[in-house]
């Protein structure tokens, strides 16, 4: 009932403005699927499971595992049982089942979210995905990476890297054609940082 | 003008929304809309997912302290919260404490100023008096919720809701269903709550059978249902089937004349389910009484969703207790009680 987050939709919102169109987005998870192969070959790690994070994660995922045509079905994951902020602003109200199609067990993971920023999104998807079982290792593709961490956590595949000011929001709009916004943040919200939200 | 229920409605949202509409205490349906009743049914799909997790936990109440007060003895209700509580990885007090009618009102504050001492977070309540739960949640010190799990002949709300999600899990929605409700709706806690929450969320019909010592006989203008007094007539295309537990404990002699005339004239059988819709479900609260409210063929038939409503119970306890957590953490967070950054979890 509290409105802290941003509900999903292909609708930005106000105060925002487009910065990477639909072509540009595609252009860059193309380039991503390339480094991803390059990478799978290099670290032997086939066949990979695929995990998109709810719900721009996702969207990118879906592109990715087309790309490079995994035969596997994609896994999804919604860490919003397992934010920290939890205890600041409440539950997500859109909690969407977390989808796992095989055990995770002994697999090499490519983990697949929208952006990244203070890096907590991705410990949370570390930790839903060890209450699944144990990885033989776990890559994270990002398609929009911006400065702000506040983890020791870095992506091993990159689609683009955005310059943003500081406490700028940026916004990957779906599910159709892909694109990112930028903008700032609604006021009063204790949240949003990077992407669509978990 | 308002009239006496209206004002019962909006004291009951009171007690249990903050002023954002959040929800602080579960203790009745009265007063709550439909979307927040949707909400409730929204979040428990999440945890579904958590029983394939080969941890079958998440962190959301860690930390938390969940006391369940089990004034009256329950074995399904007390366990699923306890389970529920523990799949949110809080810490679980389990109390119970058997009540004597004249220790109850001072006792009753006693027990509840002891352990909000030891700073518990939440109050899981089953009495055997209507509004104890109320009566808890009134003089419990901010922010200590309180979910009623059971009070009296008057609510039992979280059944009432995995009851709902059941129906919707098979039915898709409520609009256009007739749901049935069957025997002892007079004692039925559960009946109550069901009532409201069909009502709330829009069903198209809601039957009350019974015999008439069990179904009172002014619930047709009190709750909004359709009073029937024979069973065939009742089951007639019917979507749902709810039946109820005889409330044997609840009743002190001249109800019914015996266990083996009600099952004659209001049991459920294979014969008498064909007269429902062909699709329609029979659900019950637990625990049954085979061959008294229903044959055990239709209780283990495919028809019945007894089992599931077990399991759905923890999934919808597990978001009603998420809900009210949350929202103590949003007002903790509020009174400073927490740092307060920039940045949230992204």
């Amino acid at each position: 009932m509290t409105p802290t987050h941003t509900p999903d939709t292909a609708n930005p919102g106000p105060a925002t403005a487009l910065y990477r169109d639909a072509a540009a987005v595609d252009a860059a998870i193309s380039d991503m699927a390339q480094a991803l192969d390059t990478l799978l070959s290099a670290r032997g790690a086939r066949p990979p499971l695929m995990i998109g994070i709810h719900t721009g994660g996702v969207w990118v995922a879906e592109r990715l595992h087309r790309l490079l045509a995994l035969a596997e079905p994609l896994g999804y994951l919604d860490i919003s049982f397992y934010r920290d902020d939890f205890t600041r602003i409440g539950m997500h109200p859109r909690v969407r089942p977390s989808h796992l199609p095989v055990a995770v067990d002994d697999r090499h993971i490519v983990l697949v979210d929208d952006v990244i920023q203070s890096g907590r999104t991705i410990r949370a998807a570390l930790n839903v995905l060890f209450d699944y079982g144990r990885p033989a290792s776990v890559m994270l593709a990002v398609l929009a990476e911006r400065s702000g961490r506040e983890l020791p956590i870095e992506p091993n595949v990159v689609g683009l890297h955005a310059d943003l000011a500081h406490g700028e929001h940026l916004k990957l709009a779906g599910p159709g054609p892909l694109s990112l916004y930028r903008g700032s943040p609604p006021v009063g919200r204790a949240s949003g940082a990077e992407g669509a939200g978990p | 003008m308002i009239t006496p229920r209206a004002s019962q409605q909006e004291q009951a949202a009171a007690l249990q929304l903050d002023a954002d509409g959040n929800l602080k205490h579960f203790l009745t349906l009265d007063g709550l809309d439909r979307a927040l009743l949707i909400d409730i049914l929204d979040r428990a799909e999440g945890f579904l997912g958590v029983a394939q997790q080969a941890v079958k936990k998440v962190p959301l109440c860690r930390g938390k302290i969940i006391a369940n007060l089990f004034f009256e003895t329950s074995t399904r209700t007390r366990t699923t919260f306890e389970l529920a509580a523990k799949r949110l990885s809080a810490d679980v007090l389990n109390l119970n404490i058997s009540t004597s009618a004249t220790a109850k009102g001072e006792t009753l504050l006693d027990t509840l100023r002891n352990l909000e001492a030891m700073h518990v977070d939440m109050f899981v309540v089953r009495h055997a008096d209507s509004g104890a739960a109320h009566f808890i949640a009134t003089h419990a010190a901010a922010p200590v919720a309180v979910i009623n799990a059971g009070d009296g002949c008057y609510s039992h709300p979280t059944q009432a809701m995995l009851d709902m999600f059941t129906i919707r899990a098979h039915k898709g929605g409520f609009e256009g269903l007739t749901v049935a409700l069957v025997g002892d709706v007079l004692h039925s806690r559960v009946a109550r709550s069901q009532i409201t929450a069909l009502n709330t969320l829009g069903v198209a019909e809601v039957r009350a059978i019974g015999p008439s010592t069990l179904v009172p006989a002014r619930a047709a203008e009190a709750l909004g249902v359709r009073v029937c007094h024979d069973l065939r007539a009742g089951l007639r295309g019917v979507d749902v089937i709810i039946l109820l537990r005889l409330q044997h404990e609840r009743m002190d002699g001249g109800f019914l004349p015996s266990e083996h005339e009600y099952f004659h004239l209001f049991g459920l059988t294979e014969k008498r389910l064909r007269l429902a819709a062909a699709d329609a479900i029979v659900m019950h609260p637990g625990p049954i009484n085979r061959g008294v409210e229903m044959d055990s063929g239709v209780a283990d038939g495919d028809r019945s969703v007894i089992l599931e409503q077990v399991s759905n119970g923890l999934a919808v306890r597990m978001a009603v207790m998420s809900m009210c957590i949350g929202t103590q953490n949003l007002w903790l967070h509020a009174a400073g009680q927490r740092p307060l950054t920039e940045t949230g979890d992204a």
